[in-house]
């Protein structure tokens, strides 16, 4: 197991990329001391070790720094070998990977576009989220989580859905998670905030809608 | 490896995507049969193998498909592992670094690039996209320096993950050249990345899969103007 000061992670609260890191690193049960960053005041640490990208999260050990939170994820799976993240098997490895992936492109995209539209582009937009969920809900098909049994990769990567959609769609005012429509995306969403290292680790969910509802605004605005 | 695995690819010449995919079984020595794809065409294999994205590359190994160049290229990895040089670094650092460098070339450096390929005449967008390709080229010149370690590719001795990331769109920057007029390659500012391109071209498992610049062009121009055709209906 890490020692106190070997594992640092710069992140911030609201964070859904931070946040999955967290999940990594608590199912890996590895001790690491988490740094706040006030992302509109970055701290000249996080512009050293990140000098590229100048977000969260970014993961230190033993001073060496790793960005990207699928990177992080794939590489703290790596180096501690217990309660493994990703698959065994190759194949299974791509289908992991595969979904990591949807969830960063077009997942993400298409929640944004939600949250930043307004009239018949909302409209829009919500359909075409809709049909991301949809081919996520014909995914988990018979299955529990999309890593099986118990979460995986994926189930990490994807995770913020099962909690910060539910936000967007109190923020930005739109319904998507229909559990008629989506039973089986609707299910995986209950079973993951429930899985206990999810649960435990996840931030408040008033403060969170003020969060970015203020962020929405404030992207409107602009 | 066994006789009776069966390998297809679903690809495109043109695709740098594709390439990627090429030069890793290249690389193990693993013979496959390559499917071309026809531009604005969807084959039914390619439809039913990819029906989430319903794009090129796909591997196809023992009738299980495979999607996302970055994962197939990690598949081939990890399953024909001894049968030829390693293509991810072994250290999980380095492993890091090289996953790391393969997101931004695609996530950030490469939609620059297609904007100045894409991008109609005079475009003011054109010049600001080619200052940004222009400082990334800079960043991967010193990412290249260090992961290099003074050998002759990103990943050491043979070809590694990121050279195969960043090489497979080689072509694509001469052809943008050419096609916005505009100077992506300078020797004075990324000799070190001008050295390894041509040692990277040259390379067994490479060189007979990067297409001509011309055919390129020619290729680019199409894509162009079936996109502007789209967006103006």
């Amino acid at each position: 197991m890490a020692s106190g000061g070997e594992v640092k992670l710069f992140g911030m609260w609201a964070s859904p990329a931070v946040r999955r890191v967290e999940w990594a690193l608590k199912i890996k049960g590895i001790e690491y001391e988490y740094i706040e960053e006030d992302l509109s005041n970055k701290s000249t640490s996080l512009l050293e070790y990140n000098p590229i990208n100048k977000q969260v999260p970014v993961l230190l050990h033993k001073g060496k720094p790793i960005v990207e939170s699928l990177v992080m994820i794939e590489y703290i799976d790596e180096v501690w070998n217990h309660n493994p993240i990703l698959p065994e098997d190759p194949y299974e490895r791509t289908k992991a990977r595969f979904w990591a992936t949807y969830s960063e492109g077009k997942c993400r995209d298409a929640v944004g576009k939600v949250y930043f539209t307004e009239g018949e582009e909302k409209e829009n937009a919500i359909k075409y989220l809709e049909d991301i969920v949809r081919v996520l809900d014909e995914e988990l098909k018979g299955k529990r989580f999309f890593g099986g049994e118990n979460i995986g990769f994926s189930d990490l990567v994807l995770g913020w859905m099962a909690f910060w959609l539910p936000v967007a769609e109190e923020v930005a005012s739109f319904e998507v998670l229909d559990s008629e429509k989506f039973p089986w995306f609707a299910s995986w969403t209950d079973n993951f905030l429930q899985v206990p290292v999810i649960k435990e680790n996840l931030p408040p969910r008033d403060k969170t809608v003020e969060f970015f509802q203020n962020y929405r605004q404030q992207r409107l605005a602009a | 490896m066994a006789g009776d695995q069966e390998l297809k690819l679903l690809g495109s010449w043109a695709s740098p995507f594709v390439i990627r995919a090429r030069i890793a079984l290249n690389l193990k020595g693993v013979g496959y049969e390559f499917l071309e794809e026809g531009l604005g065409t969807k084959s039914e294999l390619l439809l039913k193998s990819n029906p989430v994205y319903k794009q090129i590359p796909v591997l196809i190994h023992n009738g299980k498909p495979i999607c996302e160049s970055m994962i197939i290229v990690q598949y081939i990895d990890e399953v024909w592992a001894a049968a030829g040089p390693s293509i991810l670094p072994s250290d999980p650092y380095d492993r890091a670094i090289a996953r790391f460098w393969a997101v931004y070339i695609d996530d950030k450096w490469f939609p620059l690039l297609w904007k100045i390929i894409i991008a109609k005449a005079d475009d003011e967008e054109t010049a600001e996209a080619a200052e940004q390709v222009i400082a990334g080229l800079q960043l991967l010149e010193e990412a290249f320096e260090k992961c290099s370690k003074g050998k002759d590719f990103f990943g050491g001795k043979s070809v590694g993950c990121i050279d195969i990331a960043l090489g497979c769109y080689f072509g694509w920057v001469k052809a943008a050249e050419k096609m916005a007029g505009v100077k992506l390659l300078d020797k004075e500012k990324i000799p070190l990345l001008m050295g390894w391109a041509e040692r990277f071209c040259s390379a067994d498992a490479v060189k007979e899969l990067m297409p001509e610049v011309d055919k390129l062009i020619e290729h680019g121009k199409m894509v162009r103007a079936r996109l502007n055709a789209a967006a103006t209906n």
